[in-house]
């Protein structure tokens, strides 16, 4: 099992829930975030007072997969996140030691979907 | 009306053919009535029937109730206006320093400052005590004062003239905003009422106050209530330090801008009273005065968006709502002595300069947190100097008076600027001295603390947004 953490531009998540779908991806955790990056920050002017806020909002998504499907959910995101533009986001993977499903108690990979 | 000899003496209605107009209009029936009974002086005999001075009208009377409701409105619309500009956990304590002068001012108004503003005066500098505790104030017969006497009851002058009182010390708070302790605040204000408000008052506005008797042009309280507030928020601002905040550089970013994009659309609403209302009649004054007011917030809303499309690349709603109020303060001494290109010309005028002005306090680095002193100081200053420029006296014959005391248009310019400096400098240097009395009793400035967590949750124990 392996948690994939995504973060993306906030105007692609539609287009990430669908991809991710197609892929029979059927669980995701999405969070309202600020952070900072390669991108410049957001200039706000108010009667001419510039204030430069340098974090920008964005989702995190968490997405917990079956080891043989991160490539894909990679590929996935990669392609439908990308704008070209600096600020895409970056997505990081780490190996997840358990899952469990509250109403049943199961663990593991059955927990999962 | 608040220059020299603005109450018409004759009505329209009344004029050339007295006899036909009376027998055919109800409301001149009433006055007909009034005059029977004696409430005011009768018809004078040299002229055969034309009267010298005017009873009661109700139309008149009428108007200036709605105007006083008008101006009411504004200090709310002000409580927004400010509300939405400041972060979001000092919103309530912004708009309780607007709300609480509706409570106490009003008290201290009927109690003590009407009197003191409007009472008999032998100085020319603060009236005396005969309206104390709202005695003597006739809801029949016209404030005794004006030559002539005016249309409307006393009553309803002291009330017009409350809602100005109100507003007034209100509209410093924007200066304040953010760091001011409550306590503080109350005293500051109270006395700020008593000790700075009711002598400007008088010497502008009582007939008997010492520049009304030089024939300076203040229509609706340029001076008395945006140079006034404008100077005291400069010296409230300077004595009470800067925000904790931007010594961080923590962004201060305004908590709801629509709210104060509605609060300037209501400020705008209720100048309407506030301006045409001064006409304390129903007259060619006050429709001159609206179209005037109007002409100059849209005025200024457009000169502050071009100033700001071509100096920092953007038009925005902040810099829209802060311009029409800069119009309508440009316009408020001048409204009932211009005609509509004048009004027009201030609106511009004053909408693009305060778009640069309220960038002064950077430069200075005094922490006028809404732009107080940018908007009310330098747009009131500048408007009270244009009117006696633009003043006509086709408009308004008054002006052909001041123009006359003043010994021409040059002598009047002179005047309006003794006015705003003198003004000015007493607004400034009072508030000042009791900025510094406050801070000996109550102490002015929030602490550190309260600061960092907000003054709505540290002063008042509530917040405004608990989304």
């Amino acid at each position: 099992m392996t948690k994939i953490e995504a973060i993306i531009r906030m105007q692609r998540l539609e287009a990430v829930q669908d991809a991710l779908t197609e892929l029979d991806i059927s669980g995701m955790t999405v969070t309202e975030v600020k952070g900072m990056g390669r991108s410049k920050g957001i200039t706000h002017t108010y009667r001419g007072s510039q204030y430069t806020l340098s974090l920008t909002p964005r989702y995190k998504l968490e997405i917990v997969v079956h080891d043989h499907e991160v490539e894909a959910v990679i590929a996935a995101i990669t392609e439908v996140a990308r704008t070209g533009e600096v600020g895409d986001g970056k997505i990081f993977t780490y190996p997840l030691g358990e899952a469990v499903r509250i109403r049943t108690g199961e663990r593991g990979d059955t927990a999962l979907t | 009306m608040y220059g020299h000899n603005e109450i018409p003496i004759t009505h329209d209605k009344l004029g050339p053919k007295p006899i036909a107009s009376l027998c055919i209009s109800g409301k001149v029936a009433t006055l007909i009535s009034l005059l029977l009974l004696g409430v005011t002086s009768a018809f004078a005999q040299q002229d055969g029937l034309k009267p010298t001075t005017v009873a009661i009208d109700k139309t008149d009377t009428l108007w200036v109730l709605v105007a006083s409701v008008l101006v009411l409105l504004m200090t709310p619309a002000l409580a927004l206006f400010y509300g939405g500009m400041v972060r979001r956990k000092n919103i309530l304590s912004t708009m309780m320093h607007s709300f609480t002068m509706m409570g106490i001012v009003s008290v201290v108004w009927v109690v003590l400052t009407y009197s003191l503003s409007f009472g008999k005066t032998s100085n020319g500098f603060i009236g005396g005590f005969e309206y104390l505790f709202g005695n003597g104030i006739s809801m029949k017969a016209a404030y005794p004062y004006t030559t002539p006497l005016g249309t409307i009851p006393a009553g309803i002058f002291m009330i017009f003239q409350m809602m100005f009182a109100i507003i007034t010390p209100a509209l410093i708070s924007g200066a304040i905003a953010e760091r001011m302790k409550f306590g503080g605040y109350v005293l500051f204000t109270t006395l700020w009422a008593i000790l700075i408000y009711a002598p400007v008052a008088c010497w502008v506005w009582n007939p008997g106050g010492w520049l009304f008797a030089r024939g300076a042009l203040d229509f609706a309280g340029g001076t008395v209530v945006h140079l006034a507030s404008g100077a005291s928020a400069l010296a409230a601002c300077i004595a009470l330090g800067r925000r904790r905040a931007l010594e961080h550089r923590d962004p201060i970013l305004p908590n709801n801008l629509t709210t104060t994009l509605l609060g300037a659309g209501l400020l705008w609403v209720g100048w309407i009273g506030f301006n045409a209302g001064s006409a304390l009649a129903m007259n060619d004054i006050a429709l001159s005065a609206f179209l005037a007011t109007h002409l100059a917030a849209a005025a200024g809303m457009i000169g502050w968006l071009i100033c700001e499309k071509l100096h920092f690349g953007k038009p925005t709603a902040l810099g829209a709502a802060s311009g029409l109020v800069a119009g309508l303060v440009g316009i408020t001494p001048a409204a009932g002595y211009v005609a509509p290109m004048p009004a027009i010309l201030i609106g511009l005028f004053v909408g693009s300069l305060c778009c640069f002005a309220v960038g002064i306090k950077i430069k200075l680095k005094f922490d006028d947190s809404l732009d107080v002193v940018g908007v009310h100081g330098i747009g009131g200053a500048t408007g009270a100097i244009l009117t006696g420029v633009l003043a006509s006296a086709a408009v308004n014959p008054s002006v052909a008076d001041s123009l006359k005391s003043n010994h021409g248009r040059v002598g009047l310019v002179f005047t309006q600027v003794l006015g705003v400096l003198a003004v000015g400098a007493f607004a400034f240097v009072g508030s000042y001295l009791l900025i510094k009395l406050t801070q000996k009793i109550t102490g002015v400035r929030a602490t550190s603390a309260e600061e960092d967590a907000g003054l709505d949750i540290s002063l008042h124990g509530e917040a405004g947004y608990n989304l």
